[in-house]
């Protein structure tokens, strides 16, 4: 079965794209695919500056964060573990766990077990994560959802930032007039094709 | 840059072993059940100590090795699809994280294994000899079926028939592990030479790692 068909799309450096689409649209799958943990079955396509078919996609993974609706942390570590696990297999300093916790309001639940924390919190972790890695492209699905208004206006900033810094990111979302608020660009995912 | 091969077999063990500390999956559960099935033969066949001594041994090994591997398949298949992501999208080698999940097991393995085989000696009599090649025994048996459940947990979660399949990768496959193990204790308790024995689980081992470190990337990519 086909879930994407004809998509052709490109981001450059800096760039903030939204994307929408309608529940099972194929965005979560195009979000997989450009971040390299998805072969396409047809097509062509680059990442990086790396061939999508290549074996050496799996080279670039370490360039490209991804934040899903499910959080991918583990929770019987606590918030800070989870990041020092993080630093120690992307080869960045322990030192920068701290750092990086406490640019997004988590300096003080650093020992809390992830699996205790707030939906939000897991997501700040996750950004957390993401900033100490230094991506090149990011990848976000649903970043607003579960958040209160604080922590929306503290992920708008850190795309921001991340984007500033000549980092990609792709924003998927059903929020559009969150995303058009933070995107240069925006399109639509329909049956899995792009408008 | 990514960290190097052995620090990212150090995160993974790291890792487990916290994850195992607060789950407390084998301290809990395991070991208990270990020792739990070692009470009730003795319940079964009555209070023939000669018979308790003689099976006892290899009720032991059984007992290891059917725990054993539900330990390390079960280390290996805790992560979900959004922490399986994120690890790759760390540039965590999957290589790494099969010798890290297995050594992770093994050490678990090596508890479980040293706290039932004292349940072992003091419900069936067990008489405890050559004890530097009994711990040398421990130990490769530890890390065989910690290779081997990582292994299949491997093999398993990248095939869609799902757990089902465990048992029956695994069972033959540990077979040269038991029956290595057992007869080392034999050579042992007659004065038999073990060497080949032993070379038969060392050998088993080493092709599980091989196996295992060879497939890493192509089973996590399926």
């Amino acid at each position: 079965m086909s879930i994407l068909r004809g998509v052709d799309l490109q981001v450059g450096p800096g760039e903030i794209l939204g994307l929408f689409g309608a529940n099972g649209a194929g965005k979560t799958t195009l979000l997989r695919l450009v971040a390299t943990l998805v072969r396409p079955s047809a097509g062509t396509g680059s990442v990086l500056g790396t061939d999508l078919t290549s074996q050496q996609r799996y080279a670039i993974r370490r360039r490209i964060g991804m934040i899903g609706h499910v959080p991918g942390l583990y929770p019987e570590l606590t918030l800070g573990e989870n990041l020092e696990f993080a630093a120690r297999v992307a080869g960045v300093s322990r030192d920068e766990v701290g750092g990086a916790l406490a640019a997004v309001g988590l300096a003080g639940v650093i020992d809390r077990e992830a699996g205790v924390s707030s939906h939000g919190m897991q997501r700040r972790a996750e950004f957390a994560r993401e900033l100490m890695i230094d991506r090149d492209l990011l990848l976000l699905d649903e970043p607003h959802s579960a958040l209160d208004h604080d922590a929306v206006e503290l992920v708008n900033a850190l795309v921001e930032k991340i984007a500033a810094g000549g980092g990609a990111v792709i924003l998927v979302s059903h929020d559009r007039e969150r995303v058009a608020r933070i995107a240069d660009r925006t399109v639509e995912l329909t049956d899995g094709t792009l408008e | 840059m990514n960290a190097g091969f052995r620090s990212q077999v150090a995160a993974v063990v790291e890792r487990d072993l916290r994850r195992e500390r607060r789950r407390g999956d084998v301290v809990w559960v395991t070991i208990p059940f270990g020792a739990m099935a070692l009470f009730l033969l003795p319940l079964a066949i009555g209070v023939d100590t000669q018979l308790l001594q003689r099976v006892g041994p290899g009720m032991y090994w059984v007992v290891v090795m059917l725990f054993g591997v539900l330990v390390s398949v079960g280390r290996a298949s805790i992560e979900t699809d959004a922490q399986r992501d994120a690890v790759s999208l760390l540039g965590l080698d999957p290589a790494a994280a099969y010798v890290g999940r297995s050594m992770s097991a093994a050490g678990l393995l090596l508890v479980y294994e040293i706290v039932v085989g004292v349940v072992a000696v003091v419900l069936y009599n067990i008489e405890v000899i050559g004890i530097p090649w009994l711990a040398l025994t421990l130990v490769i048996t530890a890390v065989g079926l910690g290779l081997l459940g990582s292994l299949a947990a491997s093999l398993v979660s990248s095939s869609s028939a799902g757990s089902a399949l465990v048992p029956l990768l695994v069972a033959p496959l540990s077979v040269p592990l038991l029956l290595g193990a057992t007869q080392v204790y034999e050579g042992l308790r007659l004065g038999r030479s073990i060497l080949s024995w032993m070379l038969l689980m060392v050998v088993v081992t080493l092709v599980t790692a091989i196996i295992g470190v060879g497939t890493a990337r192509p089973l996590q990519e399926t």
